[in-house]
């Protein structure tokens, strides 16, 4: 057992030094953007770099990123889900509908829209496993299927294409409390969701890394064949993954619907690839098996910077979507980059 | 744990010991495909099978049969005397049965050491906090390595960024150190040098000593006959006969696997003609 432990030099390993090795990690491309930007937007606005504005950005960063976690998880498992978006707004809507029209306890209705959300994530990670068919496509099919589920269902009960009075439900204050609020640091108010998000990034990073289940996640990813021969519970795995993802929609949705105290009949529509770029931008690669969720978390990190940078900047938003594709596409580059440093740093 | 749990030691190679594995008759579609049909073989504790063919025969496809990859369409599959179907390599690995697949069954991206644990990961911890016990993992990684002659330089490397060989020591390594009861080679030899070969024969011959059953599918008779038992041979899906190391010689062996009149042929073929 001791034999080990002196770490014996081989003659074969070239020292590569630090940059080459950090250069291989997954999230290093998404670390150096975030620094990037972060300088773009601080040099030219104080208020970005403001306590107030750091606030500001974070907030929106939170949910993207909360979302973006177990879409990246996904992601390394081999699966898309594009319907991570829409089911945000159906866990919304389902908590609206039935506090707001119903009158229901905010408890119940969390734990009504928790187990439709996981029920839905099963669906999609059931067909995926059973069929063989890619996600994409079997997602597809959920995403468009909620989509109308969504406005048909709000407009038969409310008559509107929204669910309102969230908050006049019994036990809304303490549900917002845990899910909504803010907490005051050093005078400047920081949304709960942001702690949320960091405690889910670490998490997250652990389960990857340091659990069997992660080991499978990586496995089911890089070469299902190859899991499901040596033991791996390949579909298990899968279906689990879709699940945390819709479990990830339901807080989410969760704390929107909590926050707002009305949600309206399209939110999520499209936010599922922006979940997906923000993974890709952490490093993610679109075929499976390689990725990180503290990647993730600052592909989110960046978004947020972004989208509350041009702002202050005072430019029109619609730079916003540019941005997105611009990073996507460097993303995808410096991803590729990084996959043959990592391939061959090794060597 | 595989140093373990090999509580009783069989009574050396005794031919009439009862078979830990056992297929009757046993068949494999793929669609119209008839991959392997009416196979019928056992093979016991502390004894040696070779399963012998062509390229195509059925060889990988029986192997896959024995370790839960694939289930039978037809015939039976016996292990102690029971028949059984195994509903993936999980139930098969859960059985004491490990396999060494023709295609390595490897995780490119993923390190050395991941890839070696892999389904089987040690862990550490209880409850929630039950986690890979990394050090563990890495050790034995390295030293089950070592043992092979494959001295790897970090177990952090991704298996994708191994030589052929080394790989293949990886998933070999892997089989012995988690086949409890069974071991199951498909022409584990075929990337390896003269050396590393070596250690794969004499890895069978000890895992045979220590009472496991072992499958060894091998393109090379001069690796099966020394150590097999017996011999299994395939052709085009069908079996063309089961034979005890008695029954058939080295010569009669390769005749058998080249299909005899072919080589002759071929080596005419190839010879040059003497120049004058
Ligand atoms: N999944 C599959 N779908 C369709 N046909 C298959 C499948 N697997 C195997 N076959 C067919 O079954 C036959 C036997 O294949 P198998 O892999 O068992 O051969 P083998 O004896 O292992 O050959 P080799 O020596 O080349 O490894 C082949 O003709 C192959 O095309
Ligand atoms: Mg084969």
């Amino acid at each position: 057992m001791a034999t080990a432990t002196a770490a014996p030099v081989d003659e074969r390993i070239k020292n590569l030094g630090v940059t080459r090795q950090l250069l291989a990690r997954p999230e290093i491309g998404a670390l150096l953007g975030a620094v990037v930007v972060f300088a773009f937007f601080a040099v030219q606005s104080s208020v970005f770099r403001s306590g107030a504005g750091v606030a500001n950005w974070l907030d929106p960063a939170s949910t993207l990123g909360i979302m973006a976690i177990p879409v990246a998880l996904l992601m390394i498992g081999g699966e898309f889900d594009l319907s991570a978006g829409v089911m945000v707004g159906t866990v919304g809507l389902t908590i609206g509908l039935l506090t707001g029209q119903y009158g229901m306890n905010t408890w119940g209705a969390l734990v009504i829209a928790l187990a439709l959300a996981l029920a839905l994530g099963f669906f999609n990670g059931y067909l995926v496993v059973r069929t063989k068919l890619p996600s994409f496509i079997i997602t597809l099919g959920t995403f468009l299927m909620l989509q109308g589920l969504n406005l048909g269902v709000t407009k038969a009960v409310t008559d509107t294409v929204q669910a309102d009075a969230i908050d006049t439900a019994p036990a809304y204050r303490p549900a917002y409390d845990i899910f909504a609020s803010t907490v005051s640091v050093g005078g400047v108010e920081f949304r709960v969701t942001i702690l949320w998000w960091i405690a889910l990034t670490a998490l997250a990073t652990w389960v990857l890394l340091r659990t069997r289940f992660g080991n499978w996640i990586f496995s089911v990813g890089g070469n299902v064949q190859a899991a499901r021969s040596v033991g791996v519970p390949a579909a298990r795995t899968k279906v689990v993954l879709f699940m945390t993802t819709a479990a990830g929609a339901w807080l989410v949705g969760t704390m929107s619907a909590l926050r707002l105290t009305s949600i309206q009949a399209n939110t999520g529509i499209g936010e599922e690839l922006i979940y997906i770029v923000a993974a890709v931008i952490g490093g993610c690669l679109l075929t499976g098996g390689f990725g990180s969720a503290v990647g993730a978390s600052l592909g989110a990190l960046i978004f947020g910077m972004v989208q509350q940078g041009i702002v202050y900047l005072g430019w029109d938003s619609d730079w916003f979507k540019f941005f997105l594709g611009a990073m996507l596409l460097l993303a995808v580059f410096t991803n590729q980059f990084v996959r043959r440093l990592a391939e061959e740093s090794r060597r | 744990m595989s140093e373990t749990a090999q509580a009783d030691p069989v009574p050396a190679a005794a031919p009439e010991a009862a078979p830990l594995l056992e297929v009757r008759d046993i068949g494999k579609y793929f669609g119209s495909v008839i991959a392997l049909q009416g196979v019928s073989t056992q093979v016991a504790p502390g004894q040696v099978c070779c399963v012998l063919g062509d390229n195509g025969a059925g060889k990988s496809t029986l192997i896959k049969i024995l370790s839960g990859v694939h289930q039978q369409d037809t015939g039976e599959y016996l292990i102690d005397g029971e028949p059984i179907r195994l509903a993936n390599p999980r139930a098969a690995l859960d059985r004491g049965i490990a396999t060494v697949y023709q295609d390595l069954a490897m995780v490119p991206l993923m390190p050395i050491w991941r890839n070696f644990f892999l389904g089987s990961e040690p862990t550490k911890g209880r409850g929630p906090l039950r986690r890979l016990d990394v050090a563990k993992a890495r050790d034995i990684t390295r030293r089950e390595l070592a043992g092979m002659g494959i001295d790897i330089r970090d177990p952090d490397q991704p298996v994708g960024t191994l030589s052929g060989g080394e790989r293949q020591s990886v998933a070999i390594a892997r089989a012995v150190h988690f086949g409890a009861r069974v071991l199951i080679l498909d022409e584990p030899t075929s990337a390896l040098g003269v050396k590393q070969a070596g250690v794969v024969l004499r890895y069978i011959a000890q895992a045979r000593d220590r009472g496991l059953a072992v499958v060894f599918i091998t393109h090379n008779p001069h690796h099966a006959y020394p150590v097999g038992d017996r011999f299994v041979l395939l052709k085009r899906g069908r079996s063309l006969g089961d034979f005890a190391k008695s029954e058939v010689g080295l010569p009669e062996l390769t005749r058998l696997m080249a299909g005899g009149a072919e080589l002759e042929e071929l080596s005419h073929e190839l010879e040059r003609e003497p120049q004058a």
